[in-house]
């Protein structure tokens, strides 16, 4: 028997962690679909797409500005002390994942916007014709624009890893001290972005790849999964008991049956009937595999906080 | 560069919580919380059990996972004694030190900033011990500089049996406990 009794009572910390509510989740999982996004808006322009009039490049950066700016205000609606809120960018703490998280945000809006003005709405264009400037730049040789593409993938992939490497970084809560955490968290970006763009995309051949690609991303996911939860199981004793947690314990029920099967498996035979025809394609397994992807990241984040070096379960 | 801590010996602690009072009213710990806290483990079978009483705190880890989450510099290294503190005007109450903390010794304070023990630096620097030390009736803290090779802390260390708490999460916590 070992029993430990604490006169301790503090809001939020006892008797289990509970700092981060909806906030973060929404956050990660937004920035984890911007990062998707990202990479797949890149990959696009990289392949030399950008000549397709109705190239899902030109609006995803659209959408990619509009889901940031929400997770962005999500994380500022998390923090305690809003007021102080410009200190993040007093200073570059190189030790903090949040702070490096805080300055790549800063770079990756410019970038959108640059992506943006690859194709600027006709009426600004005629009242600013200067933001017709950068269009003409990349637009008049097929290298400028085929680097922009991986610049813009580069970044993507940079805000779906700090996503990740956030909670990893914070090795106090068992099951995020994982160094594959970022992984899963990049791919989870990647297959809920590419379902989106699936559902949203006006190409049919850029409908028809994505359909492909998020199947092998699922595929890809639920690899990474057993790979975190095999990585944890053989680690230390209590961040083997914080894999029990999801396995077995008060989150297997949301991580089996949301993440797991809802959100991965069942879609991805959707997908796959209807990648090979056998059904129409609908929005049903996209909308599952992005809603799994946000309960990924609330299982993730609740059941961390769950997680303790003292306990065992 | 002296290096701050306490050698608390367990075998005299009772758990009156008299440090917890203490605390509360030298530093105005907000209702419902505290920085220092009683703990009880007790260990083995019947009829062989071990038990030990411990005052507990922030550790002031010497690599302290808190201070390197910090995005804006507020949770930091003192130039006295490399205590642990949280810079109030600089905490944008992100909550990274809490979650980085393996002894959950963090909390939000109602005014937004985290809080936590201080080490009561303000009398410290005053030559005085940390009110927790300084009320409790079984002398069992002593307040120091493990940096001074002639201090009662280290001697304490070097004559008696002790542990520290979660050494294996690597912070190199600089409290210790004697048992
Ligand atoms: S005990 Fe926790 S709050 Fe205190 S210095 Fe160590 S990690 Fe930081
Ligand atoms: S809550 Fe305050 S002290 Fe803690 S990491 Fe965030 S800014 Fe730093």
């Amino acid at each position: 028997m070992n029993e430990i009794t604490s006169t301790r009572h503090n809001h939020l910390i006892d008797p289990s962690l509970q700092i981060w509510n909806w906030e973060i989740p929404v956050y990660l999982f937004l920035g984890g679909m911007v990062a998707g996004m990202m990479l797949i808006a890149g990959y696009f322009l990289f392949k030399g797409r950008e000549n397709e009039e109705n190239c899902s490049c030109f609006y995803l950066p659209y959408i990619s500005f509009v889901l940031l700016s929400l997770g962005m205000l999500a994380l500022f609606l998390d923090l305690e002390h809003k007021l102080y809120v410009w200190r993040l960018y007093t200073t570059f703490e190189i030790s903090s994942a949040m702070s490096w998280g805080s300055w790549i945000l800063v770079l990756v809006y410019p970038m959108l916007i640059v992506n943006i003005l690859l194709k600027p709405p006709a009426a600004v264009v005629e009242k600013f014709p200067i933001l017709n400037k950068p269009k003409e730049y990349f637009f008049s040789n097929p290298m400028r624009i085929k680097s922009f593409g991986v610049l813009t993938m580069f970044f993507g992939a940079g805000i779906g890893l700090y996503t990740g490497v956030l909670l990893s970084s914070l090795g106090a809560r068992p099951l995020w001290s994982s160094s594959i955490l970022w992984m899963l968290f990049l791919v989870s970006g990647l297959s809920g972005a590419a379902a989106f763009v699936h559902v949203i995309a006006k190409n049919v051949y850029e409908r028809e790849l994505l359909a492909k690609a998020d199947n092998a991303f699922l595929i890809i996911e639920l690899f990474v999964i057993a790979l975190f939860i095999v990585g944890l199981k053989t680690a230390t004793e209590v961040q083997a008991s914080a894999a029990d947690l999801l396995l077995t314990g008060d989150y297997a029920a949301s991580f089996w049956v949301f993440v797991i099967g809802l959100g991965i498996v069942i879609p991805f035979i959707i997908q796959i009937l209807a990648v090979n025809h056998k059904i129409k394609h609908t929005p049903i397994a996209p909308l599952m595999v992005i809603l799994g992807g946000l309960v990924l990241r609330f299982v993730i984040v609740s059941a961390g906080q769950f997680s303790h070096w003292f306990r065992t379960y | 560069m002296a290096r701050y801590g306490m050698v608390i010996d367990t075998l005299k602690c009772v758990g009156c919580q008299d440090c917890v009072i203490a605390c509360e009213a030298e530093n105005s710990v907000p209702e419902g919380f505290c920085r220092d806290w009683i703990t009880t483990e007790a260990k083995g079978t019947f009829p062989t059990i071990q038990m030990e009483i411990r005052t507990e705190r922030c550790n002031h880890c010497t690599d302290a996972p808190c201070v390197s989450a910090c995005p804006t510099g507020a949770s930091h290294y003192h130039d006295i004694g490399g205590v642990v503190l949280v810079n109030h005007d600089e905490c944008i109450g992100c909550k990274a030190c809490i979650a980085s903390c393996p002894y959950d010794a963090r909390f939000v304070h109602p005014e937004g900033y985290v809080d936590k023990c201080t080490f009561c630096i303000h009398r410290v620097e005053k030559g005085q011990d940390p009110a927790c030390v300084s009320v409790c009736p079984t002398y069992c803290m002593t307040f120091g500089d493990f940096d001074d090779p002639g201090s009662e802390v280290n001697k304490l260390l070097n004559s008696r049996r002790y542990h520290s708490l979660l050494p294996e999460a690597g912070t190199k916590p600089n409290i210790y406990y004697l048992t």
